[in-house]
Parts: structure tokens; C-alpha cells; sequence
């Protein structure tokens, strides 16, 4: 009877809440003329983007294509990011278990300074670097031919397929930039940067706990059995330290994906940048913000079942 | 001797391992302290740094009080600056284990206030001082101190209810929970700053600072709730069952013999969880409020430092650096401390 009420209080506060809520905000919408609803994503952007993969736009083109331009350029650097972060975490976590002092120590160190300053003042600092550092077009560094370095980002060929065989499309200085070849904007080089450096870190630290938590008698085991240094890691501890592994590293996967939203910080067009600039133009804020936590809300659940089921087939 | 040759150079590998990273020091290293130090420029003047090679830290001398304090007006800093003070104290004196009891949550309400009033002021030799006009470290230790002091409470509430066996009670928590912890920060600032006003009746209005604290407040509370309900999991069940079997009331028992036990083993993860957030207030600065890393942006808008921002957020990092590392060290060393295990 008690717990009846109780959960009878709790929905009726709710309830209370919600509607007092919404009230609120339709007298307001009206008040204000907004009308609700998502028909404005079929009305023109008239906003240019940056920087679309896969899908030509043009200011002419709907909302809805914008926020997909968003989208995949969200896609486009999680992806990266998290492939690397992956490479570097991983590196760095087993670095840090090395019998080498130095980079032991190196790596320790990474991870304590990289973990405890905020990734935005990361973003800042290496959109900085590319800004102040690096030198102008002109003079762009080259390490490998045809491979451009510069502020305007990075340039580099990119193969042309043709009937009658393949050419390098390779980039050309034309007055203050390049043109040809493929380009990596200094938005987007900045967000994978600062969104490896800091999430590899974390990684590596579970990485770490994950090779430490496989017991000291397995690798004695393994050794005495005459596996080599690298074949140990390979067949024995890898293996059972995946499981320890592989849960919280779906989480900073997730976090790598909610913090690419940092984005609309240093202007890369990501989702949540050309959600930032619609909600501008057409006051639709709720239906914005809605879009933005449903599709982090969607690719959230989306990757903990993948990832569900691939830790399931480990065990 | 022998901790070099078993550190360093046991075989090849490793020998070759020392030899490069080495090289690579070699290489960095000394740019660097030439760079950072030698060939740094420390008093604020443009112009020599425009000329010189290394480092500008003029910059941070110029500014310092402009990055700490913001807009407040310059005659009363010494305000901002005590209300950082009473809280660096509140922060040591919630640090010692034997002054943890609900009892704590006295010095920090009295504290609190003693920060409001400061900040505000209003009173007989205290000028008004409006929000809009706070900035700098203070507001970015503000929003953090004030988010996890509220989210706090409301995360045992949250953590409770989740395991309360109550479905109504329980799926209203887990659907809070895990819908904020599924998105990003920015949009519940977004959510914050755009849409409560929405939400309000007309007429009544809250300021953009009161707004991105509700925000860090709603956001902390779902992430320190699963860290709460991890403290929860850790108690072994006899002590439910032994305090049920004393008589007592759900917050008899609760209160008195969950709670206390829950916490104290949650400690260490609820420190580093406030390390996130504490990071996560620099987001403030997307939504247009004025904290440490806002003050720092814009101090770079002046054309005579404009330029200058790798050592300028060298130095935003180096600060967030040292909130955040000594909050790291605690935690560690209580986890060593308290390696309490309750019998199972």
C-alpha cells in the first residue's frame, strides 16, 4: 500500500512538473510566434558550410540536408578520432608497463598532464599552434613531396582515376593557397588532434588496467613456456586483458563522440555547430536541441549494443 | 649502476629504446627551455615580444588580474580574491577524513553564503557588484564548487531511487540518468540557455550565470548518481538485512547505516568525477559566460596580444592543471589509504 503511494506522489509530481513546463512554454511559443514543429527542415539554409564530405551543398539547399552535411561531418572526425585514439591509447598503456625507464616515465607523464587540463583548452591551444606556428601558405612545410603543411591546414595528393590509368591530383600554390589535391582544414586536423591526444590518455589508462589485471603467473607461464616478449602479449595476455578492456573502453568511445560536440568551439561544421547556427536563424530551439540529444541519444545506444554483443562473443 | 642496466639497456630492444627516445630529448628538449625560458619575454610588453624568439609571458603579467578577476570592478578585487580563499579553506578542511559527517554540510552552507554576499555585496560597505559583471576564476570555481554542492544531494536521491524497487520511481530515475549521460554537455547548455527561458512563465527571467549553473547542476547530478549507486552496490547486503532486522524505517536505516558506509567507500570515484566536471565547466565558455578560459580568450582579442595564444593557454592549462592533478593525488592517496574491505 505504502509503495503504491509513494510511486503514485512521485508520478504525480511529475506529471505536475511536466505540464506546468510545457504550459509555460506553448504560452510563451505563442506569445513569441514561433510555431512548433519540424517543418522548417525542408525550408532553405541560405547558410554556406565550411567543409561537406560525400554530399555536395550549397547555401540554396534545405536545413535538413545542412544538418546531414553535420552529421557526417560529425561521423568523419569521430571515426578518425577514435581509430586513433585507439592506436595512441594503446601505445601509451603499454608504454607505460615498459621495463624502459624512460618511456615509462614519458608516458606517465602524458597521461597525468593530458587527463587533468579540460579537452576545450586543448582544442584551443592546438588551434593555436596551427595558427601562430605553423607558417603561412607560401611557405608551407613540405615533408614529403607534394605533402603541404601549413596554416591554411593540411594539402596532400590524392590518386585520379581515369580510363586510361591512374594520376596524382597533387596540390598546387595559387596566390595564398593551394588548390587540387585533398585538404584536411585547420578546423578539422585541430578537433582529430586534440581529440586523440585526450582521449588516447584515457586509454591508456584502461589499457594499463586491463594488461595488469591478467595475473603475473600467466606471463611467467607464458615465458617459461618460450614464448618471446611480443608473442606473450599476442596470444596470452591480449586475449584475457580485452575482457577487462573492452567495456569502459566503449565508454571514452562515447565520450569521444559526445566531445567531437566541441566542435562549434574552434568553427568545425559539425551536427551540433549547424544545429547552433539553424536554432540562430529560425528560432526553433526546442525542436534543435531535440534533434541534437536524439542523434547522440541514437548513436549512444547504438554503439553500447555493438558493443554488448562483441564482449559477448569474447566470453 | 645495476638499476641502470636493468631500467635502460637490458637487451637490445630496450637499449635501442633508450637510445632513440634519447635522441628525441636531445632534440626537443633544449628548444623548448630555450623557447619557455631562456629566450621568454616576462614583462608585459608587446613590442619585445613581437621581437623575440622565445615565449611570451608578458602577456600573463599584463593580464593576470584581468584572468582572474574579469570585469569586476578593479577597486574591489579583494572580494573575488576572498571568495577564492574561502573556498581553497572549504576545499582543505572537507580533505581531512575525520570532519566527514553530515556536520560538513554546516561550514559550507555558512561558507557559501559569506561567497554570495561578497560577490553581491549590497550591504553597508559592500557596493552591489551584478552577476554580469563577475568573471574569471572565480566564476569557474563558482560554477563548479556550486554544481557539485547541489548535484550532490540531488545524485543520492537519484541513486536511491534507481534502487529503490519502486518501477515508477525507478524508471523515472534510470530515464534521467542515462538521457543525460547520453548526451553531450553542450546541449544541456544549449537546452540551459536557450530553451528555460521557454520553460518560465512570462515575466520572470533568470540570468545567463544562474542558467549555465543549473545546467552543470542537472549534468553532474546524472553522472555522480551511478557513482553514488556504485557505493551502494559495494555494501554487503547483511547490513540491509541487519538494519531491517534492528526495525528500522526505510530512512532509518538508510540515513544511518546505508548512507554513511555508501559515501565512504565512494570517495575516491566521486573525487575524480569532480575532476570532470570541474573540466567541464570550461564548456561555459561556448554559451558566452566570462570564466577563466573566456577571460583568457578575450584577452587575446586586443590587437597588441593578439598572437599570442599557445602561451595563453599554456597558461589557462597550467592553472586547470593544478585544481585538477591535486584533486587527482587526494584520490589516489585515500585509495590507498581506505583500502577497506567490508566483509563479504
Amino acid at each position: 500500500m505504502k509503495r503504491i503511494a509513494y510511486q503514485a506522489v512521485a508520478i504525480a509530481l511529475f506529471a505536475a512538473v511536466a505540464w506546468y513546463l510545457v504550459a509555460n512554454t506553448l504560452d510563451n511559443l505563442a506569445a513569441r510566434n514561433i510555431a512548433s514543429g519540424f517543418a522548417f527542415l525542408r525550408r532553405e539554409a541560405g547558410f554556406e558550410i565550411g567543409e561537406s564530405a560525400f554530399l555536395a551543398y550549397s547555401a540554396a539547399d534545405s536545413y535538413l540536408r545542412a544538418l546531414v552535411v553535420g552529421l557526417i561531418n560529425t561521423f568523419k572526425v569521430a571515426l578518425a578520432g577514435v581509430v586513433l585514439a585507439t592506436v595512441l591509447g594503446a601505445a601509451i598503456g603499454v608504454g607505460r608497463l615498459s621495463g624502459n625507464y624512460l618511456l615509462r616515465t614519458l608516458s606517465a607523464a602524458y597521461v597525468e598532464f593530458i587527463r587533468n587540463v579540460p579537452l576545450l583548452v586543448q582544442l584551443f591551444f592546438w588551434y593555436a599552434v596551427i595558427a601562430e606556428a605553423l607558417p603561412p601558405a607560401r611557405e608551407a612545410l613540405q615533408p614529403l613531396p607534394g605533402v603541404f603543411i601549413s596554416s591554411r591546414g593540411f594539402f596532400f595528393p590524392i590518386p585520379h582515376f581515369t580510363s586510361t590509368g591512374m594520376s596524382w591530383d597533387t596540390p598546387i600554390l595559387e596566390g595564398f593557397n593551394f588548390a587540387g589535391g585533398a585538404h584536411l582544414s585547420p578546423e578539422f586536423v585541430t578537433l582529430l588532434i586534440g581529440l586523440t591526444v585526450y582521449t588516447g590518455a584515457f586509454i591508456a589508462e584502461i589499457v594499463r588496467a586491463g594488461i595488469l589485471a591478467v595475473g603475473r603467473g600467466q606471463v611467467d607461464a607464458a615465458r617459461a613456456l618460450g614464448l618471446g616478449p611480443g608473442a606473450t602479449l599476442r596470444y596470452v595476455v591480449l586475449p584475457q586483458a580485452l575482457r577487462v578492456i573492452v567495456p569502459p573502453l566503449t565508454s571514452q568511445f562515447l565520450n569521444l563522440i559526445k566531445n567531437s560536440s566541441l566542435a562549434v568551439a574552434i568553427g568545425y561544421p559539425d551536427l551540433v555547430a549547424i544545429v547552433g547556427t539553424t536554432i540562430n536563424q529560425t528560432g526553433q530551439a526546442i525542436e534543435g536541441v531535440a534533434i541534437i540529444m536524439a542523434v547522440y541519444l541514437t548513436i549512444s545506444l547504438a554503439i553500447s549494443a555493438l558493443m554488448n554483443w562483441y564482449n559477448a562473443r569474447l566470453k | 649502476m645495476n638499476w641502470v642496466r636493468k631500467n635502460l639497456f637490458s637487451g637490445w630492444a630496450n637499449t635501442l629504446l633508450t637510445v632513440l627516445i634519447a635522441v628525441f630529448l636531445l632534440k626537443t628538449v633544449p628548444a623548448l627551455v630555450h623557447w619557455a625560458f631562456l629566450d621568454a619575454v616576462w614583462q608585459p610588453d608587446p613590442k619585445a615580444c613581437r621581437a623575440a624568439h622565445g615565449a611570451c609571458w608578458g602577456f600573463v603579467a599584463e593580464k593576470y588580474r584581468f584572468i582572474l578577476f574579469g570585469t569586476y570592478p578593479y577597486e574591489q578585487h579583494w572580494r573575488p580574491a576572498a571568495a577564492i580563499l574561502i573556498l581553497l579553506v572549504l576545499y582543505a578542511f572537507s580533505a581531512v577524513r575525520a570532519f566527514w559527517s553530515w556536520w560538513l554540510a554546516l561550514p559550507w552552507a555558512a561558507g557559501l553564503a559569506c561567497i554570495g554576499v561578497l560577490m553581491w555585496g549590497g550591504v553597508p560597505g559592500l557596493p552591489y557588484v551584478e552577476n554580469e559583471l563577475w568573471g574569471g576564476l572565480i566564476v569557474t570555481l563558482i560554477l563548479a564548487t556550486f554544481g557539485i554542492a547541489c548535484a550532490f544531494p540531488l545524485s543520492i536521491l537519484l541513486a536511491l531511487g534507481r534502487r529503490s524497487g519502486l518501477p515508477a520511481i525507478q524508471g523515472l530515475c534510470v530515464a534521467y540518468i542515462e538521457l543525460i549521460r547520453g548526451v553531450p554537455l553542450i546541449s544541456v547548455l544549449f537546452m540551459a540557455s536557450i530553451m528555460l527561458p521557454l520553460f518560465l512563465p512570462s515575466g520572470v527571467s533568470i540570468d545567463k550565470l544562474l542558467r549555465a549553473q543549473i545546467a552543470l547542476i542537472l549534468f553532474a547530478a546524472a553522472y555522480l548518481a551511478e557513482v553514488v549507486r556504485g557505493g551502494l552496490q559495494a555494501i554487503p547486503k547483511t547490513q540491509y538485512e541487519m538494519a531491517d532486522a534492528l526495525g528500522l524505517s526505510y530512512f532509518q536505516k538508510t540515513l544511518y547505516v546505508v548512507l554513511p558506509q555508501a559515501l565512504r567507500i565512494a570517495v575516491p570515484p566521486l573525487v575524480n568525477t569532480f575532476i570532470g566536471l570541474f573540466k567541464d565547466t570550461s564548456l561555459v565558455v561556448i554559451i558566452g559566460l566570462f570564466d577563466l578560459l573566456a577571460t583568457i580568450k578575450v584577452s587575446l582579442n586586443e590587437p597588441a596580444w593578439s598572437g599570442f595564444g599557445v602561451e595563453a593557454y599554456l597558461f589557462a592549462a597550467l592553472v586547470y592543471f593544478v585544481f585538477c592533478f591535486a584533486m587527482s593525488l587526494y584520490s589516489r592517496k585515500l585509495e590507498q589509504k581506505t583500502t577497506y574491505s567490508p566483509q563479504s
